[in-house]
């Protein structure tokens, strides 16, 4: 176990492996996009992204961007060997219809049950932009969430009850943090939703509970932290 | 003889009348036909409905419409974005209506609206501030919001080659969202790239067969048939 929690860097080599091989992943804007940097080549994942595209291959360089070829985040991107073009409705249909295996997005909150907020704070004249979070919270198979677990001002960001707008309702099923992970069953079988699986930097099970104000459950010992495709 | 060649873009655009809603394809840069919107600028039909993902960015195409002032609503999925000044200005000094929607709801809405659907039902943003004020209902134990179809007056979308019978194919992510506006418009309009003669796409290859498309404008200018 580490003695420091997760830089970012580190918590985007810990989501990639939990990344299977032959799973089709949409990597969300922002921290969710480094992942790829950590995909183990020796492994085919095969990345979507929204705009139109399975097969992305890594950010384009010189010669290689191509003002037609971009990523959800509108960067240029390049094409693997294997890669398909399709439009928006398709592409949208493939995520709403289940057919993504993974989402991995960030989040400003999320709730117990597997709530995620992280599209609109809710602040006043703030525009509200809302493009795909809601589309990938409620289509993936499994939503992976990445975030730091607190916020600048200490605060929880695991939460029993989301205080910012929803994007989907009981859709994240794993939390990577700096200082843990943690598997969500939202399953209304489920006594209570959240465990603890990994732990980081001298955080203890204890000290989470405190934390988050959450009943978690210390599964630390017996979770194996790899992810099966379904 | 078919043919929807038309011979520069300002004849393509030049029956858009006042307060039409009108379709405008592309992802950011990729695949926005910024020609027609030049031409539509120039053009100068006001009170503009329009149907995009973002609401332009820098100071081209889409977000030039928007600062001409002929824009009066935009219905779009992320209208935010670190370049998006122009339509930040005009939200905020309350010149443009906004009406944000999930962008899959979105492209679904301008789907059903090209395939004769009156609606669905879709789990994307079920519980949410933009299922507010819509019909929603539990179908096997999800919950669903009722979204209805996205028609237009107008389509300008991109494509990269076509023939004169207005048959596409595009180019790479570019395709995004003409495939789907080019059926959900009365009037379809394609800046292209190239114009090739009849018989040379290969019909396993066409994207947005002819029947959708009733205007083709080469981008560079001249056209050829």
């Amino acid at each position: 176990m580490s003695t420091a929690p997760l830089t970012r860097t580190e918590m985007a080599q810990r989501v990639a492996a939990d990344i299977p091989e032959g799973a089709y992943v949409n990597l969300g804007i922002g921290l969710p996009t480094s992942v790829s940097n950590f995909l183990d080549p020796a492994k085919e994942v095969i990345l979507h992204t929204e705009n139109g595209m399975l097969g992305m291959g890594p950010e384009a360089h010189g010669d290689e961007i191509d003002p037609d070829l971009i990523n959800a985040g509108k960067i240029a991107v390049t094409a693997l060997p294997g890669a398909s073009y399709f439009h928006h409705a398709d592409s949208f249909g493939m995520m709403r219809g289940g057919h993504l295996d993974i989402a991995v997005l960030g989040a400003f909150q999320v709730s117990a049950s597997g709530d995620l907020a992280n599209w609109h704070t809710g602040a006043p004249g703030s525009i509200p932009a809302v493009g795909g979070a809601m589309d990938l919270a409620v289509g993936a198979k499994k939503v992976f969430v990445m975030m730091e677990l607190t916020t600048k001002a200490g605060d929880s960001k695991l939460v029993e009850k989301l205080s910012y707008p929803v994007t989907g309702l009981g859709c994240v099923t794993r939390i990577f943090t700096e200082v843990a992970v943690f598997d969500i069953d939202s399953s209304a079988a489920a006594a209570t939703g959240v465990s603890v699986t990994e732990l980081f930097g001298g955080a203890t099970v204890a000290s989470l509970r405190e934390l988050t104000g959450l009943p978690l459950i210390d599964a630390t010992s017996t979770t194996a932290s790899t992810t099966a495709l379904a | 003889m078919v043919s929807k060649i038309v011979d520069d873009v300002d004849a393509a655009v030049a029956d858009i009348p006042d307060g039409a809603t009108v379709m405008i394809g592309g992802f950011g840069q990729a695949g926005q036909p910024v020609q027609l919107i030049d031409a539509l600028i120039r053009h100068g039909a006001s009170g503009l409905t329009i149907v995009n993902n973002n609401a332009g960015n820098g100071e081209v195409g889409l977000a030039l419409l928007i600062k001409s002032g002929f824009v009066a609503k935009m219905i779009c999925s992320f209208p935010r974005q670190i370049d998006s000044q122009i339509f930040d200005e005009a939200y905020r000094a309350g010149r443009v209506e906004l009406e944000v929607v999930p962008q899959g709801n979105l492209a679904e809405r301008i789907r059903a609206a090209g395939a004769g659907i009156g609606g669905f039902f879709t789990p994307t943003g079920y519980g949410t501030l933009l299922a507010e004020g819509k019909e929603s209902r539990i179908i096997d134990g999800r919950g669903y919001v009722f979204e209805s179809p996205l028609h237009a007056d107008f389509a300008l979308i991109k494509a990269h080659r076509a023939d004169r019978w207005g048959n596409l194919v595009y180019r790479k992510t570019a395709r995004n969202f003409g495939p789907i506006m080019a059926t959900a418009a009365a009037i379809t309009i394609a800046q292209v790239s190239e114009v090739v003669p009849l018989g040379e796409l290969d019909p396993e290859n066409v994207i947005t067969p002819g029947i959708f498309v009733n205007r083709v404008v080469l981008a560079a200018g001249k056209a050829s048939s």
